[in-house]
């Protein structure tokens, strides 16, 4: 087979970083206002209606919604393998919370409604609580320790090690500045479900979620500006020494790379790039300010693009580092050297190509069907909701 | 055994995916069924098809929702317990694992919301196209698994490449068009459609019993009665061709299942009845059946299957061909790329067995350093625990053949005998729901443990897969999952049984006021109301 011959390697290499970065946006933007929801559950809904009603906003969508994590999953088993298996096995532990998590939260929402105890019911808004702000938090730290480099090598026959006890590799993640990128990472998630509620509640739930959307948003981006600051002033980067093949064997050992200067030097190399905290910062401000004035579609957006801008100003930054190593750089994980063959990365796109678009399209299908705001008679009257 | 992180993570591994497989089964076939019984509801306008369609649907919704849930640990743990693994095989075995998200997960899960809330919101035929589209989504989601699977078992289409180290995609036709992963994904789907099938039929008798809901259960039965046999009848069939695909592919699995330690003239017996000793590598008391093996497993009479003590000396000459293949990798390793092309010549004659080699690494850092002793060892440790792998397989073909008797006696009671059902026999359907569930466990566990001790057959041993993680951490996890997982199947037990007790709750007023209008037409010549005859 030479037809993947047709798209040079280095090129497929830089679609699939770019794809692994819809990925995970598509998955913030989609299970990011579940796990918002969750998150504001118990602040923004006090009755039990009132907590079907915030439930009843996500309960048909989010087991599509959470595809986009796993499918974010398979994605980089499939294209990035390396960083699959040094990434995962890495964060061992913090992996294990965040599933424990994720699988907590769809249970959540599908046995919470089915007794009628009160006990029951409080018992899994607890799980709902904890199924949407703790992951919401851990995939902010995990970036944050992206950023810093996490301290692993590749031995000769590329097995990936890691330095430290479980104990220290748990808490060693929680890092000052990786806890920054959490709090970043929940109040963003946070005011996307706010956005969310606005657009699909009624008051008084509707007028909660508002409130406190305004106060996650600002949180979002005062965090957000000082971790830019921390970067400029506080944090090594990482760079290449010596020449770079793009199109060579993925073998992260045949590079050199060495530790030093600035994240943020990539804004002097690639200017462009500004676009992206650009939009992150008008996206939040927008939707603080549509929250405020109870605009419900326009926010919901504005939202979405500053979350857009926030998770693309991170790989833009870094570019082309995937996952810098601290303790042997030369070990660090980049575009040019961590990816599938030229062969499975030709053949997933094709599949991505495929499939993508007829995604999107049933997805959209799916909430226009169900568009219209959840009401109090939707939730005590009819037998189908949670 | 002294558990260290490979034997824990394996038992991780093991019990994580055999739970995962305690929903599976059930959302393959239910939501056949389910898509079944409203097709009916549409084509027929009956409003009793409607409320078994939302009766099965919410027993499949509280079943679902734990396949998924638990389907989120499966997709990670092998970046985060198989490390090595990942990288070493993720450029193809990834791939199907991604394709199962785009093509099929993506599918079921974002349409089964509908399925439950869209009941007021779309037309009859737009919400029997939602519940169709879950049914199909789930089963194209099981083909990509199988496939990802099936390249375990039998890893076509790859080679190893010197200059990443790892295992690389040579044709993508052939990793999906894999023989073994074909005829794994109809067996484990029939294996499903079974397990819903007697769930089904299991649920409806018990009602019958309490005579309860007798017209959704005798319509239920109709039902899983004919779905059920043909699907038992597959099962069987097709799980044979997993065997004849087994004669060529993995030749020890095959042995092992069947206790056959020499290689036997052709065509081999097939031993019933036996008790494997590892230790005297003999198989005592045997009660065979001439030539049937022969047969099944080679489809000639002329053909011969090697036995395990023949299987073990070839491996040995594998694990010497695989030194040589690590010794050429190790110099192309150090040059960096600019390995002389004769030392890439010589790793290539030898590279198929490279997996081989990996074997002395439990014995010895360095496999050139090793000794006779130590590879005769290695070439013993290919053969998997014979005795569990028997007898699994026996049980589960036992049950097998069951099922399609069960099936075949309610699909005859059904159709020709007006019906009738005694009780003993209800009795017995509800006795047999677990059986399913028992022997697609066992079929797993032949597949899986029937591999050891490889990852991947040949390529990639299982004690070199696993991650570099301390003994705590796993410690940590599998107390985790073990609690969390009974925490959470007691839960599901707890909600299954209440609603199956409480039994149809939608659409009660609306179908019996059909019922009572249609009584007369409904009653048989003999006076008895039997509910309707299978077509109504």
């Amino acid at each position: 087979m030479i037809l993947h011959e047709l798209i040079d390697f280095e090129i497929l290499r830089v679609i699939w970083w770019a794809l692994l970065g819809v990925l995970l946006i598509g998955f913030a933007l989609t299970d990011g206002f579940d796990m918002g929801v969750g998150a504001l559950l118990p602040f923004v809904a006090r009755t039990d209606v009132e907590r079907r009603i915030a439930i009843n906003t996500v309960g048909p969508v989010w087991e599509g919604n959470q595809v986009w994590f796993i499918l974010g999953g398979g994605a980089i088993f499939a294209a990035w393998p390396p960083l699959y298996a040094v990434s995962f096995s890495g964060f061992y532990l913090a992996m294990f919370v965040v599933l424990a998590a994720l699988i907590l939260r769809p249970v959540a929402f599908k046995y919470r409604s089915k007794r009628d105890s009160a006990r029951w019911r409080e018992g899994w808004d607890w799980a709902l609580f904890v199924g949407g702000a703790v992951p919401a938090l851990l995939f902010g730290v995990a970036v944050g320790n992206v950023l810093l480099g996490v301290p692993f090598h590749l031995t000769d026959n590329l097995f990936p090690m890691y330095d430290g006890a479980f104990h220290t590799k748990f808490l060693g993640l929680l890092r000052p500045f990786a806890l920054l990128a959490g709090v970043v990472s929940l109040a963003m998630l946070l005011m996307h479900g706010a956005a969310w509620l606005s657009l699909k509640a009624e008051a008084p739930v509707a007028e909660r979620a508002r409130r406190y959307g305004t106060w996650a948003g600002i949180v979002a981006a005062a965090g957000y500006a000082l971790a830019g600051l921390w970067l400029a002033v506080g944090i090594d980067g990482f760079q290449f020494a010596g020449e770079v093949v793009r199109d060579g064997p993925s073998n992260p050992l045949h590079s050199e790379v060495v530790r030093g200067g600035s994240w943020l030097s990539a804004y002097a190399e690639r200017p462009w790039i500004v676009v992206a905290p650009v939009m992150g910062f008008a996206g939040i401000a927008l939707a603080v300010l549509g929250l405020r004035a109870g605009r419900e579609v326009s926010t919901l957006l504005w939202s979405k693009m500053g979350i857009l801008g926030i998770i693309s100003s991170v790989g833009l930054t870094m570019f082309p580092f995937i996952l810098p190593s601290t303790v042997d750089p030369d070990s660090s994980l980049t575009v040019w050297d961590s990816s599938s063959s030229h062969l499975t990365l030709f053949v997933m796109l094709v599949m991505t190509v495929i499939f993508m678009p007829l995604i999107l399209a049933y997805t959209a299908w799916v909430y226009k069907v169900l568009w219209g705001k959840v009401t109090e008679a939707d939730v005590t009257g009819s037998g189908h909701s949670y | 055994m002294e558990l260290d992180v490979v034997e824990l993570s394996r038992l991780q591994f093991a019990m994580t995916a055999m739970y995962h497989f305690l929903f599976v089964p059930l959302t393959l076939g239910l939501s056949v069924l389910v898509a079944i019984m409203e097709t009916v509801y549409v084509m027929t306008n009956r409003p009793i098809w409607r409320q078994m369609t939302k009766f099965w649907g919410t027993l499949f919704g509280i079943n679902f929702v734990l396949g998924v849930a638990t389907g989120i640990t499966m997709e990670f743990q092998f970046g985060m317990n198989w490390s090595y693994y990942s990288h070493y095989v993720g450029d193809i075995f990834g791939a199907p694992l991604a394709v199962e998200g785009l093509m099929a997960f993506f599918l079921e899960a974002t349409f089964v919301g509908l399925f439950f809330f869209g009941w007021d919101k779309l037309s009859k035929v737009g919400h029997l196209t939602v519940t169709w589209l879950v049914a199909i989504g789930s089963n194209l989601s099981a083909l990509w698994i199988l496939i990802a699977n099936g390249w375990m078992q039998n890893p076509v289409g790859a080679v190893f490449n010197p200059d990443t180290m790892r295992m690389e995609m040579t044709s993508f036709f052939d990793v999906v068009f894999n023989e073994v992963a074909q005829a794994k994904f109809v067996h484990t789907v029939s294996a499903g459609y079974v397990t819903a099938a007697v769930f089904v039929m299991g649920v409806s008798a018990w009602y019958m019993l309490k005579g309860r809901h007798m017209e959704l259960a005798r319509r239920s039965i109709t039902v899983a009665s004919s779905f059920g046999l043909a699907a038992a009848l597959s099962v069987v069939v097709l799980g044979d061709e997993s065997g004849y695909s087994a004669t060529h592919t993995q030749k020890m699995k095959l042995a092992a299942m069947e206790g056959m330690w020499e290689t036997h003239e052709a065509p081999a017996p097939f031993t019933a009845v036996g008790f494997p000793d590892t230790e005297a590598r003999e198989t005592h008391y045997k009660v065979e059946v001439p030539w049937v093996m022969g047969l099944i497993g080679t489809r000639s009479l002329t053909q011969e299957i090697p036995g395990i003590n023949e299987l073990v000396a070839e491996s040995r000459e594998k694990i010497r061909d695989g030194i040589l293949a690590y010794d050429a990798l190790m110099t192309i390793r150090d040059a960096r790329g600019d390995a002389p092309d004769a030392v890439r010549a010589e790793f290539e004659r030898n590279s198929d067995d490279l997996g081989y080699a990996f074997l002395l690494k439990q014995y010895v850092d360095d496999p050139r350093e090793a000794t006779d002793a130590q590879i005769a060892k290695a070439a013993e440790d290919t053969i998997p625990g014979v005795g569990p792998l028997f007898w699994a397989f026996r049980i589960m073909v036992g049950l097998g053949f069951g099922f399609i008797a069960v099936m075949a006696y309610f699909f005859v009671q059904t159709s020709f005998r007006g019906m009738r059902y005694p009780r003993p026999a209800l009795w017995l359907a509800v006795i047999i729901i677990p059986a399913p569930w028992i022997a697609a466990e066992l079929g797993w566990f032949v597949a899986e443990y029937g591999r050891q001790p490889w990852t991947v057959d040949g390529v990639l041993p299982t004690a070199l897969s696993a991650s570099h993680l301390s003994v705590a951490d796993l410690a940590i996890t599998l107390a985790g999952f073990v609690t969390f997982y009974t925490v959470l199947f007691v839960i599901e037990m707890g909600l299954m049984l209440k609603y199956i007790r409480r039994g149809p709750a939608e659409d009660v007023e609306e179908t019996e006021a059909w019922m009572a209008r249609h009584e007369h037409r409904l009653r048989t010549h003999d006076g008895n109301l039997p509910g309707a005859t299978p077509a109504e």
